[in-house]
């Protein structure tokens, strides 16, 4: 319990450095960079005009605490304003539009990939020096590959040069309307496929190299030697006594990995112009539209720490020694 | 009365790229029922391969290259003898732990830290006995009983208990399947010495019980001593001395083991000089000619190259079963030879 | 030199390979911008040409060489990535030894720093930060991308330092320094640095993958200076002049496969050091074939000469109950195959 607390004030405390931070990037720009910001958008209206000069922190705009405490109030009500490149729709609402693509895909994805690359990598680890370990090298340059390159490729192969599957979009627009039809689950999936694919691909030969090395360690150990003597069946001691002991610090390692990965992510939703909030985010800066792009920032990293604190949830559920290590502190 | 557990012959090598490390070399020992059987060495004598061995259990690079390891315990129906070394796997299995079971050294090592207690003794009796499971849980906390652990400790994970307790839900697992021999790899070594002695009690009680043999490995002579029937030291991957614990008492005929007696004190008897044995242990990927503890040997002469370490019984020895690998030592030159043997094993250390 | 003889036969061969392409790819860097066969920036009116003896690696939209950009790009990358190495892991390693060794709050607030900066999403924030500096005088040339990413790299490596820092502080020789009046900074400069060398190695290594990949990505959604040529940047372009629609995959191959290779290369340089440090990793390698045989390690030890469980053993009796046995011989040493 004690754990669990530690690990919330943690990230409750790294949460407050991201909004901080949000806070303080425009005012540390350089002079240069806040007013390009103003010169793309010259059409603003006066009042539209002075909230963008607030978040920028430009112009007379009082001391910085109380513009910090206005800027507080501002993210607790989730009110970023208008959305600069897409006037007057509110920031919250494009986000609101491209949350649900990013996290069917990513989210789906991600799991699915983190389950087969752990179910490979166990047993690659048990059967180290076999037929699984003339794919490691595979498995690296799959794991170095930049997902947007992967992206690339597919789309040439799969998408233009077999025409196999769409390659733009989340969905068909012109052919087909939203709502919890067959249809357009159909045309959804269609259009996630390759997305899908590019992420599934490169992070499960993440998942599958660590998962193999933890196991090769775990398999060593002295309690599946005993689980050995014991005569317990091959796939008691793999699974009860040497996986079950290796998934920790594999779920470490997925709480850590998990920025990465969505980084990832974003910037492939780019290629395949998935309406998610990667594609969001990278279009605001593009254009420079600062409230966008805070917004989407700001997003994405509570989603994180929310996404790792559920992690750390799920260690101290499966971990005993945890909950006492902890306690006898 | 054929022995419950025979290693005939068993050599084991690990196969390195730098050539065969031979751990253990053309080693016979019999244990029989109800009996306690030490075995003693220092460490990379080769006691802990060769029972690990015996079982199957070591994990590559090792290899069995030659040998036999019978058992015919009581559970095997007819009275003739099996291989352990040339069984089908899934009947390997079904005599791992049922007829031999093993202790290991490092308690918190050797149980799964993220099951519980009675998970794990449950483990072993479910491979075996096929218990339904209440019985099964029944028989768990008898064990404990057995051990003097409270039940409620079933539950408990392997972290929240005490080293000395922990070693004792180890060799309660190990009574589990009612074994016929327990081999016990240092159980008590890393204990510190009030509760070691708590162990050895149960151990002993236990025996006494269940009726199962032991095969007790350690390199405290000391301890094998006054626990043991019968003794065997390993050198270097080979057994140089086997007999009964009073015969290696009262006249070990070994040098090695005259060394290792002489290097602890006794709480009896008069006041005498610490001596060590000292030198290192030869190197076992390039065994050296006839006895391999020749560079620290006081007696060393120069028939000792030619010394092919079978054992024969030891002349004018008390008993026909008292036998050892060297030729040319008796009990006699045991005494006598004390003082001399330090400033020899200096001179053959330094040759 | 035989030193490095000694380490290199030590390694198992998926490093090497990797240690191979590593130097093949310096190589590139240090002599390819010298030896380009074209200005990459000039245009030609072949535009989008596939490769041919003119053009390795053909013509992108405007009819600039591939080849050329893709030379220039290697070093362009590699220097960057460099930098940011250097410069991340020399902050992870001021960071790290300075908790470790200062200890209390300051140890307490720094390991603070470095995991909230580990927790929180890297590329996010660097798209936040070159968002605003791109297009602006500020945002020239490679510096604020070396600047950004060095920034947002080091709280791996200070976590990895701080915990091996730890580690030497608390042994005894550090302690006999202390006794004997050495001064703090001297025993870290020359007793703790020391003996942290191949972590920082591993770091630095790691640090670079971080680096190539980040710096990539960055310059591919266009938030870097376009008009460097980096391996990103020829992918920027790509995208931007529809390499995928016209079919010019030769546009965006190279800079990726390169990427890729270079990563590839980094993670199996890693993967070798790993080894080494851990004897588990290359035991399970090595150690599983013998007398021919391949042995798994929930395997029984094998016996040598011993059919290995198969075979005429099959007729032995399945349990070990009482009745069965009767009806079977016995193996024994004299009769191994149970008639």
């Amino acid at each position: 319990m004690q754990f669990i607390l530690r690990r919330l004030g943690f990230y409750l405390v790294a949460a407050w450095v991201a909004i901080t931070l949000n806070f303080f990037i425009p005012r540390a720009m350089p002079g240069s960079a806040v007013d390009a910001v103003l010169a793309k958008f010259p059409q603003l209206l006066p009042p539209a005009r002075k909230a963008l000069e607030a978040t920028l922190g430009s112009g007379d705009q009082g001391s910085l605490w109380s513009q910090y405490v206005t800027y507080l109030g501002h993210v607790f009500r989730l009110d970023f304003g208008p959305s600069l490149s897409n006037y007057p729709t509110p920031v919250t609402t494009i986000v609101a539009n491209g949350v649900y693509w990013t996290l069917g895909l990513v989210g789906v994805a991600t799991v699915i990939a983190f389950a087969v690359g752990t179910g490979l990598g166990i047993l690659a680890g048990w059967r180290a020096g076999g037929r699984l370990d003339r794919s490691l090298p595979a498995m690296m340059f799959l794991q170095a590959t930049p997902y947007f390159f992967l992206a690339l490729l597919l789309i040439q192969v799969f998408g233009i040069t077999l025409g196999w599957f769409p390659v733009a979009g989340a969905y068909d627009g012109i052919n087909y309307t939203p709502g919890w039809t067959l249809a357009y689950a159909g045309n959804v999936l269609d259009h996630a496929f390759l997305p899908a694919l590019t992420i599934v691909a490169t992070s499960v030969a993440g998942w599958m190299l660590q998962m193999r090395n933890v196991m090769v360690t775990t398999v060593g150990e002295d309690y599946v030697v005993a689980a050995q003597a014991k005569g317990l069946s091959d796939r008691r001691v793999v699974f009860t006594y040497a996986a079950r002991n290796a998934l920790l610090p594999q779920l470490q390692g997925f709480g850590l990995a998990l920025g990465f990965v969505v980084s990832g992510a974003l910037v492939m939703e780019i290629v395949f112009s998935y309406p998610g909030i990667g594609y969001l985010l990278l279009n605001a800066a593009a254009s420079k539209d600062t409230p966008l792009m805070q917004a989407i920032f700001l997003l994405i990293t509570v989603a994180v720490l929310a996404a790792n604190f559920i992690v750390d949830l799920v260690i101290v559920f499966v971990d005993p020694r945890v909950r006492t290590r902890e306690a006898t502190r | 009365m054929s022995p419950v557990l025979d290693i005939k012959d068993l050599s084991i090598a690990y196969r390195t790229p730098g050539g065969d490390v031979r751990a253990a070399t053309h080693v016979n020992l019999t244990i029989n029922k109800g009996e306690v059987v030490g075995l003693c060495g220092e460490s990379g004598s080769g006691k802990s391969t060769l029972a690990y061995g015996a079982c199957r259990l070591l994990r590559p690079p090792a290899v069995i290259t030659s040998g036999s390891v019978l058992y015919s315990g009581a559970r095997t129906g007819s009275v003739m003898p099996v291989d352990i070394l040339r069984l089908p796997q899934r009947d390997l299995r079904a005599i791992r732990w049922r007829d031999i079971a093993i202790v290991f050294q490092s308690a918190m090592n050797a149980l799964n830290p993220v099951l519980r207690v009675r998970d794990q003794i449950i483990d072993a009796t479910e491979a075996h006995l096929r218990l339904p499971k209440d019985a099964a849980r029944e028989k768990a906390a008898r064990l404990l009983d057995l051990v003097g652990i409270p039940r409620e400790r079933l539950r408990s994970y392997p972290h929240e208990l005490s080293g000395g307790m922990r070693q004792r839900v180890m060799i309660a697992m190990a009574m589990a399947a009612d074994p016929e021999v327990v081999i016990m790899d240092e159980p008590t070594t890393a204990l510190d010495v009030v509760v070691q002695r708590d162990i050895l009690a149960q151990i002993v009680e236990l025996k006494e019980t269940l009726g199962f043999s032991v095969l007790f490995i350690t390199h405290d002579m000391s301890l094998l001593l006054e626990l043991c029937d019968r003794i065997a030291v390993m050198y270097a991957g080979r057994i140089v001395e086997l007999g009964a614990a009073a015969d290696l008492k009262d006249a070990a005929a070994h040098p090695y083991t005259q060394g290792l007696l002489r290097s602890f004190p006794s709480l009896h008897g008069a006041r005498r000089e610490l001596a060590g044995i000292p030198g290192t242990p030869p190197d076992l990927r390039d065994p050296p000619q006839g006895c391999p503890f020749i560079p620290r040997c006081g007696f060393a002469r120069p028939g000792c190259e030619q010394v092919d370490m079978s054992l024969l019984p030891v002349p004018g020895g008390r008993s026909p079963l008292h036998v050892t690998a060297c030729p040319f030592v008796t009990a006699a030159d045991n005494a006598t030879a004390a003082p001399q043997q330090q400033a020899a094993a200096a001179e053959g250390a330094l040759s | 030199m035989k030193a490095l003889a000694r380490l290199w036969r030590r390694l198992p061969g998926t490093a090497k390979a990797g240690v191979i392409m590593l130097v093949v790819f310096l190589l590139i860097a240090i002599i390819g911008p010298e030896v380009i066969p074209d200005n990459p920036n000039v245009t030609t009116p072949l535009q989008a040409a596939a490769p041919s003896g003119a053009h390795f690696f053909g013509t992108t939209q405007t009819g600039q060489d591939v080849f050329s950009q893709f030379l220039v790009g290697v070093r362009l990358t590699l220097e960057l990535a460099f930098w940011v190495g250097v410069i991340a892991t020399g902050l992870s390693v001021i960071v790290g030894v300075t908790a470790a060794y200062v200890g209390g709050i300051v140890d307490e607030l720094l390991s603070l720093l470095t995991n909230v900066f580990l927790v929180i999403p890297a590329l996010p924030l660097l798209i936040v930060l070159l968002g605003f500096l791109n297009g602006t005088s500020a945002g020239q040339g490679q510096l604020p991308v070396i600047f950004v990413l060095s920034l947002l790299g080091w709280p791996w490596g200070a976590r990895v330092v701080r915990a091996q820092a730890l580690s030497i502080r608390s042994r005894d020789f550090i302690a006999a320094a202390r006794e004997t009046g050495e001064r703090s900074w001297r025993i870290i400069v020359f007793d703790v640095i020391p003996n942290m060398v191949s972590l920082i190695a591993a770091s630095f290594v790691n640090t670079v993958l971080y680096a190539v990949g980040a710096s990539v990505a960055l310059a591919f959604v266009g938030l870097t200076d376009p008009s460097s040529w980096s391996l990103g940047t020829m992918l920027y372009w790509a995208q931007l002049g529809n390499a995928l629609q016209i079919g010019a995959w030769w546009w965006y191959v190279p800079p990726g496969l390169a990427v890729a290779l270079l990563g590839t290369a980094l993670v199996l340089l890693n993967t070798g050091i790993d080894e080494l440090s851990n004897p588990r990793l290359r035991d399970a390698r090595s150690a599983t074939r013998i007398a021919g045989r391949r042995v798994w390690p929930t395997d029984p030890t094998p016996v040598f000469g011993a059919p290995h469980g198969r075979g005429g053993l099959a007729g032995f009796a399945r349990s070990f109950s009482r009745k069965s046995l009767l009806d079977e011989a016995p193996v024994t040493a004299g009769n191994p195959e149970g008639r």
